[in-house]
């Protein structure tokens, strides 16, 4: 074939893959995402009540866990989700392997995208990872906590037991307390309580809540007194060193801002992202009190990340006949 | 005081093209005629061509050009190269380098180098203190014979008040300037975005506008205090260009430059986390960037400054927070602010010619480049039409950490004459 090349206009190509669905923020998602999400964890809530546990719905599928950070809650709970879905797994943490010679998060992904995962988790304390990890591989990525930016499955969960213990999310208010300034959590939340209509309202010392974020701030500890739920933070000690001045004293901090039964009124529920420090942000009374999620919370973020998953993998709903008919399969 | 490598003097006629040249009053169609390298004839001609302006070369006074230590990222063969390619005559490059610029002997090495590569002027700043460390002066004095053009810590503030007064009093002996990267630390660090609604949803830790404007307005009164000049660089915040301004008004001899992102940006580009949008000062908020397009329009702002700062390209392919400061902009800077601010409506022609040109001259006590019959040609001939998509051609530069990438922009440089040779000349052209 001679002559002239045919130059074919931009509509008129034939449409491309579609993009890789990530889940990278929440900003990211409209409510509809959320309410699927949602509901394909109940649908999985109600699976893990069977006696045999395990789904066969992503059977011969790779999910690679890199993490950067240590983790308790969240690595394991993204290992038993991909298992609970018959996925295989692969956990990769910083130490121990390639990074602590010194390569890079390119060169690592490269390597990790070699295997063709379909699913990479990725927490990284540095902002933007995950993206730099979608860019250089063909796995969809989904963020396990990247930096102080963001943490989305756990603004998921968060919104899953809410939904499950109050029965709605929609006009509820929520006090979110402690060091605002550096929590991915806080960040997520903000955005997740925004998108299902919760009103927020950030509490903390004045150096710890962000200027100019677009949110309800005050640093009196009474404004938790109208929350539905009140939500703590974790003070994170290697951000209060001495010298840091964010607040005088961890001592100081927990006489003005600490979550004590005193602060609250009874049937108003307590969550907390955890790793909790007793004494410092939540009294030891209120973390083993019946009016606290944070062991709801654990269980959530299981069905949750198989949910998200899911998601991913398939873009769609999941119906329990559906899973049936996978189960089937 | 500049340097660059012997060229062969330009012979040639640029017929019925638009003259503009605001500092010599000239905005007419001519033909310009250049004999060996210097322009002989001035003459009315009639416009064959629309849309090419011939005006004087681009002038910078704020580039990186990594030599010594980072020849991988810049030498000064290539770093001159790509600003012949944006359309630059002259160009001055930070002592931020590794070694520092603080010795007659490292000083001495750079100029012979860019006698012999150097496609455009060059002229090289040293250090206002040893290792930029902010604890003793440079041996100015010394610095000034062997041939620095200004003195600045660039990439470092001078921390210490009293070592800055130090430096204004000793460099008055020198007759050059102190160009200063102002930024407290102390307010500044750990940030890598503007303390703003960006960096706050994003979690980034912020660098306030307030650590630039403490800076400046504590440099300012110290350079009025000791009766010398000062020239603040890359000027980011209101608060910086408000104090600028009222110092000026107040007789204090300060000058200003804007970089082309500063003037185009601000902090909601970071939203990509595009670690080609991290460099210091960080983009600010929109308020900002129109107090830096005023004060450029006014006058308050006499230079545009790329702070061209290349980055190897595996330092910058990491999470934004890992990724160094720093973005190129010798090859787009004119195109940018063409595009940006100049065919909206917000920057007369003019004006943007003179803030790139004569205005850097004058503020550095340089040549300026000019069309006049008599002197050396340092001309750029800009197709005002022509667009491109950035990064589509190969970059001349060593490294491609624009800001600008995959953007297509109008105005590009069609012809740039440096020292009376010709410096650049695109393929398309020349067919």
């Amino acid at each position: 074939m001679t002559g002239s090349i045919r130059l074919v206009k931009d509509e008129l190509r034939p449409p491309g893959p579609p993009p890789k669905r990530h889940l990278i923020s929440v900003a990211d998602l409209e409510r509809d995402d959320v309410e699927r999400l949602l509901g394909t964890a109940r649908t999985f809530a109600a699976s893990l009540e069977r006696h045999v546990k395990k789904l066969p719905t992503l059977k011969g599928h790779l999910v690679v866990n890199l993490f950067y950070e240590s983790s308790t809650r969240t690595s394991s709970s993204f290992e038993l989700a991909a298992k609970r879905l018959s996925a295989d797994t692969l956990n990769v943490k910083s130490s121990g392997s390639s990074v602590d010679k010194g390569e890079s998060l390119k060169d690592t992904a490269l390597t990790l995208g070699a295997y063709d995962p379909d699913v990479i988790v990725i927490r990284h304390p540095q902002i933007g990872a995950p993206q730099l990890v979608a860019r250089v591989t063909d796995a969809h990525v989904v963020n396990a906590g990247d930096g102080k930016h963001q943490h989305p499955t756990q603004a998921l969960l968060d919104l899953y037991t809410i939904r499950e213990e109050l029965g709605r999310l929609e006009g509820l208010h929520v006090a979110i307390v402690g060091d605002v300034l550096h929590s991915r959590v806080a960040r997520s939340l903000v955005q997740a309580f925004r998108l299902v209509g919760i009103h927020c309202t950030l509490v903390g010392p004045p150096a710890l809540l962000p200027r100019e974020l677009q949110a309800e701030m005050t640093t009196d500890i009474a404004a938790v007194a109208t929350a539905d739920v009140v939500y703590v933070l974790r003070m994170q000690s290697e951000r209060m060193q001495a010298g840091s001045n964010y607040v005088p004293s961890l001592r100081e901090y927990s006489a003005r801002w600490g979550i004590t039964p005193e602060r609250l009124r009874p049937g108003q529920k307590v969550m907390h992202p955890g790793p909790m420090n007793r004494g410092v942000e939540i009294d030891p009374r209120v973390a083993d009190s019946v009016d606290s999620l944070v062991t709801t919370e654990v269980r959530s973020g299981l069905v949750v990340r198989m949910a998200v998953l899911y998601d991913v993998l398939t873009g769609g709903p999941v119906g329990v006949r559906a899973l049936a008919a996978a189960e089937v399969a | 005081m500049l340097r660059q490598k012997e060229g062969p003097g330009a012979d040639l006629v640029i017929r019925g093209t638009r003259v503009l040249d605001p500092a010599e009053g000239v905005d007419a169609v001519l033909d310009v005629t250049i004999e060996d390298g210097t322009i002989t004839r001035l003459e009315p001609g009639t416009a064959d061509r629309d849309g090419l302006v011939l005006a004087p070369a681009f002038v910078d006074p704020h580039v990186h050009l990594r030599t010594p230590g980072r020849e991988d990222e810049e030498t000064i063969a290539s770093g001159t190269a790509a600003a012949a390619a944006g359309g630059y005559c002259a160009i001055l490059a930070m002592p931020n380098t590794d070694p520092v610029v603080d010795s007659a002997a490292t000083l001495g090495a750079l100029v012979e180098t860019a006698r012999r590569e150097a496609e455009v002027a060059v002229g090289f700043l040293a250090a206002i203190t040893r290792g930029q460390r902010g604890e003793e002066l440079t041996e100015m004095a010394e610095l000034a014979e062997a041939g620095a053009v200004a003195f600045s810590d660039d990439g470092l503030p001078v921390a210490s008040a009293g070592m800055l007064r130090r430096a204004l009093q000793y460099a008055s002996i020198t007759d050059r300037l102190l160009a200063l990267h102002c930024e407290e630390p102390s307010l500044s660090r750990g940030g890598h975005v503007h303390e703003g609604a960006v960096a706050a949803e994003l979690g980034f830790t912020g660098y306030p506008s307030v650590a630039e404007s403490v800076d400046v307005e504590r440099s300012l009164s110290l350079a009025a205090y000791e009766g010398q000049p000062l020239h603040v660089q890359h000027l980011s915040a209101a608060e910086s260009v408000a104090a600028l301004r009222r110092a000026r008004d107040a007789g204090v001899r300060a000058s200003g430059e804007a970089t082309p992102h500063h003037l185009v940006l601000t902090d909601e580009a970071v939203r990509t986390l595009d670690p080609n949008l991290k460099m210091n000062p960080p983009l600010r908020a929109e308020r900002d960037r129109l107090a830096l397009l005023e004060a450029l329009r006014d006058g308050t702002i006499e230079c545009v400054a790329t702070d061209h700062a290349p980055h190897a390209s595996h330092e910058k392919e990491v999470p934004f927070e890992a990724a160094p400061f720093g973005v190129t902009g010798l090859e787009t800077a004119f195109a940018a602010l063409y595009t940006h601010l100049v065919e909206p409506g917000l920057l007369p022609l003019e004006i943007l010619l003179e803030r790139m040109s004569a205005g850097p001259a004058r503020v550095f006590g340089l040549e300026r480049p000019r069309v006049a019959v008599g002197a050396r040609a340092n001309l750029v001939l800009l197709d005002l039409q022509r667009r491109r998509r950035v990064g589509d051609e190969p970059f001349r530069s060593r490294s491609r950490n624009s800001w600008l990438l995959g953007e297509t922009l109008t105005g590009a440089v069609a012809l740039t004459i440096a020292g009376g040779a010709v410096a650049f000349e695109p393929a398309a052209v020349a067919a």
